[in-house]
């Protein structure tokens, strides 16, 4: 009986895991090296991942910035009202319960060229929707709630008690945030950080929509991949997604590199 | 530092925590904040940290008002109940907090914490981290770190709170060693009267967020200024009709009275000198309390306890015995007194 558990869980693994990885591995090299190459190396192949790294970067800073300070808000604002901050809690896990697609929609519903604030942004020269902004936008709702997750159970555990301490003996905010609470929720903005890269990496629904997918201009990997399917590149579609999938995999070996060394210390 | 509090008042919420109180404290002097949990003692100590903001009221270092100074400048230390060490530092780098916010030099420092770790005992232990240290170390860490950048008043929030029975006590008597070493101005909050007692010069009993008495432990337990303070310290029984104790019959218009186990002497007839001054009782239960007997007697409708030396005769449930109440805390509505027993005094006079 246990002997058939454990063949089911390991067929179950490999059909979803690792029969996909190794048909995309062997995909991209169905051309041979020179294929592989030759996929990554069209413009718009480098475009896209240009475009995705991008994205990745300024989402990841930004994130990272008010991910912490929504974290810290609700953990300690007690200035604003307990059924003010149990809202926002929950308007925060808003992005896991709503489809990237409609969350993308959201956001040229809101920023698009036909509205108000969208005309005003063209105007002025801004265009945030089928533009970079947008996508970062797009990117920064899907991911919004994995910083503040990680970062507030931290920040709930440490209390104020040593940051009190800190102003006791002196130090003031600037001081206290980098020399007492940073070290304590370093490991969880570490965390969120990673998961954050990991997750605008490979984000497609809300940046499809709010991009529209210009070749060589807001496209991006994922939406290339897409895009390389739809017009029967398989070979080209497995490169690109492979290169994905690799760094996905390597982010999360990092991860558990930097889980061992946090417990010693 | 000489410590002056106006009227001060603090509102969490709809909880009145700190209800007018005034008080000053001088230079160089040890109080101990006593009174039951939620009483505001905690509140009053943050305020004078500057961690809470009061309502109203004025709160004055040195003849200077210091409600607008933010915690960073007014020259405090405080020991928290959990201790909050920093976690992540050793003890080393938790004590010289304090003094690389100063900005003082590398080798003044290193000289300044060696100081305090040989103060504090601490030395062996610098590179440690707080998990690595005992409840008792941790919190000479917390002590050692208040002190380092020479504060004016030292606030310790109930600092053996968290500290096993036994150590708790050397703990205490290391503490008044120290702080009369250094001669800093300090404050402790405790719920422990045994703990204010012994280590204050002078105790404020603080209860419903008022300042119920101020004095030396000795005054607080001779002379309660309030029912709630003759309750609080030191042990009492409470007597709802106290004129009919034999030497308090005039004391009609007292309606309860509280008295303690060393007011009261029992044995047997032969054992008094003012026979008359005693009432008969008898023993209900007899309870062995490491180095002394504590009676239960029953005199009239009331129980009182009382203690009885084990070098006297051994007495038994069940006896008839004589009680001599030599004094009692009579209180009412309006006020309250001590009163000695009538009866015994008369006797005296009469002999003269």
């Amino acid at each position: 009986m246990k002997r058939l558990w454990i063949t089911l869980t390991w067929l179950v693994f490999s059909i979803l895991i690792l029969i996909p990885l190794v048909v995309l591995a062997t995909g991209a090299f169905g051309e041979g090296t020179s294929g592989f190459i030759k996929a990554l190396a069209r413009p718009e192949a480098l475009h896209a991942l240009k475009m995705t790294g991008l994205i990745v970067l300024v989402v990841t800073l930004l994130n990272g910035l008010f991910g912490i300070m929504m974290g810290i808000y609700l953990v300690r604002a007690t200035w604003l009202s307990r059924r003010l901050r149990q809202l926002f809690n929950s308007i925060v896990d808003l992005p896991y319960a709503v489809s990237p697609v409609i969350g993308g929609l959201m956001i040229v519903l809101l920023l698009g060229p036909d509205t108000i604030v969208g005309a005003f942004f063209e105007q002025i020269g801004f265009k945030v929707v089928y533009a970079f902004p947008g996508m970062v936008i797009a990117t920064l709702f899907v991911t919004f709630p994995l910083m503040v997750r990680e970062v507030m159970p931290v920040l709930q555990e440490l209390g104020t008690d040593q940051e009190q301490a800190a102003s006791t003996l002196g130090a003031y905010s600037w001081r206290t945030f980098w020399q007492v609470t940073w070290p304590s929720i370093r490991w969880a903005v570490i965390y969120g950080t990673i998961l954050t890269v990991a997750r605008s990496l490979g984000e497609f629904g809300a940046v499809l929509v709010v991009s529209g997918n210009i070749i060589n201009k807001t496209q991006t990997a994922t939406t290339l991949v897409y895009q390389d399917m739809e017009n029967f590149n398989v070979t080209a579609a497995n490169g690109v997604a492979l290169v994905l999938a690799v760094f996905s995999i390597g982010l999360l070996l990092l991860m558990e590199r930097a889980k061992k060394r946090k417990e010693v210390h | 530092m000489h410590i002056e509090v106006r009227n001060l008042d603090k509102h969490f919420g709809q909880f009145h925590a700190v209800k007018d109180v005034s008080f000053s404290i001088e230079k160089g002097h040890l109080i101990g904040l006593l009174g039951p949990s939620g009483g505001g003692k905690t509140s009053i100590l943050r305020m004078l940290a500057g961690l809470e903001t009061p309502d109203s009221g004025d709160i004055v270092f040195h003849g200077q008002r210091v409600n607008n100074l933010p915690p960073q400048e007014r020259e405090i230390g405080f020991v928290f109940q959990n201790y909050a060490l920093f976690k992540h530092m050793t003890v080393f780098e938790n004590i010289a907090f304090g003094l690389k916010v100063k900005k003082l030099k590398k080798p003044a420092i290193r000289e300044r914490v060696q100081e305090l770790v040989e103060l504090t005992g601490l030395s062996g232990f610098e590179n440690r981290y707080p998990h690595q240290l005992s409840g008792g170390q941790r919190q000479r860490v917390a002590f050692a770190r208040a002190l380092a950048p020479e504060p004016q008043l030292l606030l310790l929030d109930e600092p053996f709170a968290a500290i096993d029975a036994k150590i708790r006590q050397e703990l205490r008597t290391w503490l008044r060693e120290l702080i009369e070493r250094v001669g800093i101005t300090s404050i402790f909050v405790t719920h422990d009267q045994d703990e204010a007692i012994e280590v204050a010069d002078e105790i404020m009993i603080i209860n419903g967020g008022r300042v119920e008495q101020k004095g030396t432990p000795w005054d607080i337990y001779k002379q309660p200024s309030t029912p709630f303070v003759a309750s609080f310290i030191g042990e009492s029984t409470i007597i709802e009709d106290v004129n009919r104790l034999k030497g308090f019959e005039n004391s009609s218009q007292a309606s309860r009275a509280l008295i303690r186990p060393e007011y009261i002497e029992i044995g047997h007839a032969g054992e008094f000198r003012l026979l008359s001054a005693t009432e008969k009782g008898t023993v209900r239960h007899l309870h062995f309390r490491g180095s002394q007997w504590m009676v239960e007697v029953e005199v009239g409708a009331s129980r009182l306890i009382t203690y009885r030396s084990l070098e006297k005769e051994t007495l038994e449930v069940g006896q008839e015995v004589h009680v001599l109440v030599h004094r009692a805390y009579l209180f009412n509505e309006e006020e309250s007194w001590i009163a000695e027993n009538a009866l015994k005094a008369d006797n005296v006079s009469m002999f003269i």
